[in-house]
């Protein structure tokens, strides 16, 4: 679990602790791709995670620090709020957090179908051909 | 050089969750009902978390509580005074509790175990923001509001007040005084959890407390059911 390094204020920490857990889950799938460099990696993440997108981005340099992913890019995919809404029968999207009602019909719901996720997507990774480690 | 995409598609907080949901299976085996508190630091979560250890034991209910905090045991002994087993976890530095905390402290916790318990309430670190991705295997998770804190709070916090199964508000006994609109309150915290229970409460008069206890009854009876 992340500790805040020397001088990493609190507004941080949040996302710090996040972002050290995808680099640890991240590490771990590297040991099937061993000669594989990190080139990024991508994150879904809902409206209702509370995270901020900044704050992982500048938190993401720290935590990879020292790891296979150091020096990879963090690409984070932001997902709108996606509720059911029973009258309507229909899936909808919501513009924000702050009201948890159909926009077509006004109807209060908390069938959310999206918008929760915290989610590492996919990575991008550079392997070397099995050629050039033949001739190295 | 070849250049590829490995999907992984998997949660971010994947372990936490894991261990959670191993901590559900152990909580239902065990017949207890698990509470998570959420707040502010501030709000009062010792002084109402206090009143309802007390007034359960009272009606002789077996209670037990893990109190979160960055540093120092300072709540664990005021809630002990409750004569209820409480065990402090300090988190030094770490802005919420997760499932591996309370694995650890539910570990080796002399003299409780959680077959002897019907009710182990967690009061989580003073935070509105980070405790909400973390699942603790609760049953519920209380989101709590202080009548001095404004009214607005549930829509600053929304995945707080939105991932709550109960929100209680605070310190109703100073409600005038400090201007608190309740109307406003309340709305704004169906806006957010359309549905929710409310309760309004004061730990030092004891409003409200009888219909929370109702409800812990309650969801502890169906608990059972389930």
């Amino acid at each position: 679990m992340a500790r805040a390094p020397q001088g990493v204020k609190s507004p941080f920490m949040h996302e710090l602790s996040i972002v050290s857990s995808v680099v640890e889950s991240v590490t771990e799938s590297l040991a099937a791709y061993p000669r594989a460099r990190v080139v990024e990696v991508r994150l879904r993440v809902g409206a209702l995670a509370s995270v901020v997108v900044d704050s992982l981005e500048f938190c993401w340099g720290i935590a990879a620090e020292g790891t296979a992913l150091e020096g990879s890019k963090l690409v984070v995919n932001m997902l709108p709020v996606v509720m059911h809404c029973a009258p309507c029968d229909a899936d909808v999207e919501l513009d924000g957090v702050q009201s948890f009602r159909c926009p077509r019909c006004g109807e209060p719901s908390m069938d959310l179908r999206q918008g929760r996720e915290m989610d590492i997507d996919s990575i991008e990774i550079e392997e070397a051909s099995e050629n050039s480690e033949v001739k190295a | 050089m070849t250049t590829r995409i490995v999907e992984l598609r998997r949660g971010i907080l994947k372990k936490n969750d894991e261990l959670a949901a191993l901590l559900r299976q152990r909580y239902a085996a065990g017949g207890v009902l698990v509470l998570n508190l959420v707040s502010s630091p501030g709000t009062g979560k010792t002084a109402f978390l206090e009143r309802t250890l007390r007034d359960l034991k009272a009606g002789g209910a077996r209670v037990a509580a893990l109190v979160g905090d960055l540093e120092t045991d300072n709540d664990a002994r005021r809630l002990a005074a409750s004569g209820a087993p409480v065990r402090q976890i300090n988190t030094h530095g770490i802005c919420h509790l997760d499932a591996d905390m309370i694995d650890r402290h539910l570990t080796g916790w002399d003299g409780v175990e959680l077959g002897d318990l019907d009710y182990l309430f967690i009061e989580n670190v003073g935070n509105l923001v980070c405790p909400s991705s973390y699942d603790l295997g609760e049953a519920i998770r209380v989101a709590l509001l202080s009548v001095t804190e404004g009214e607005d709070k549930p829509l600053k916090y929304p995945t707080l007040f939105n991932s709550a199964d109960a929100a209680v508000i605070t310190k109703m006994d100073i409600a005038e005084p400090c201007g608190f609109d309740r109307e406003l309150a309340l709305k704004n915290i169906n806006e957010i959890r359309p549905g929710i229970r409310i309760f309004e409460t004061s730990a030092k008069t004891g409003a409200g407390m009888d219909e929370w206890l109702a409800y812990l009854a309650e969801q502890q009876a169906a608990r059972e059911r389930s």
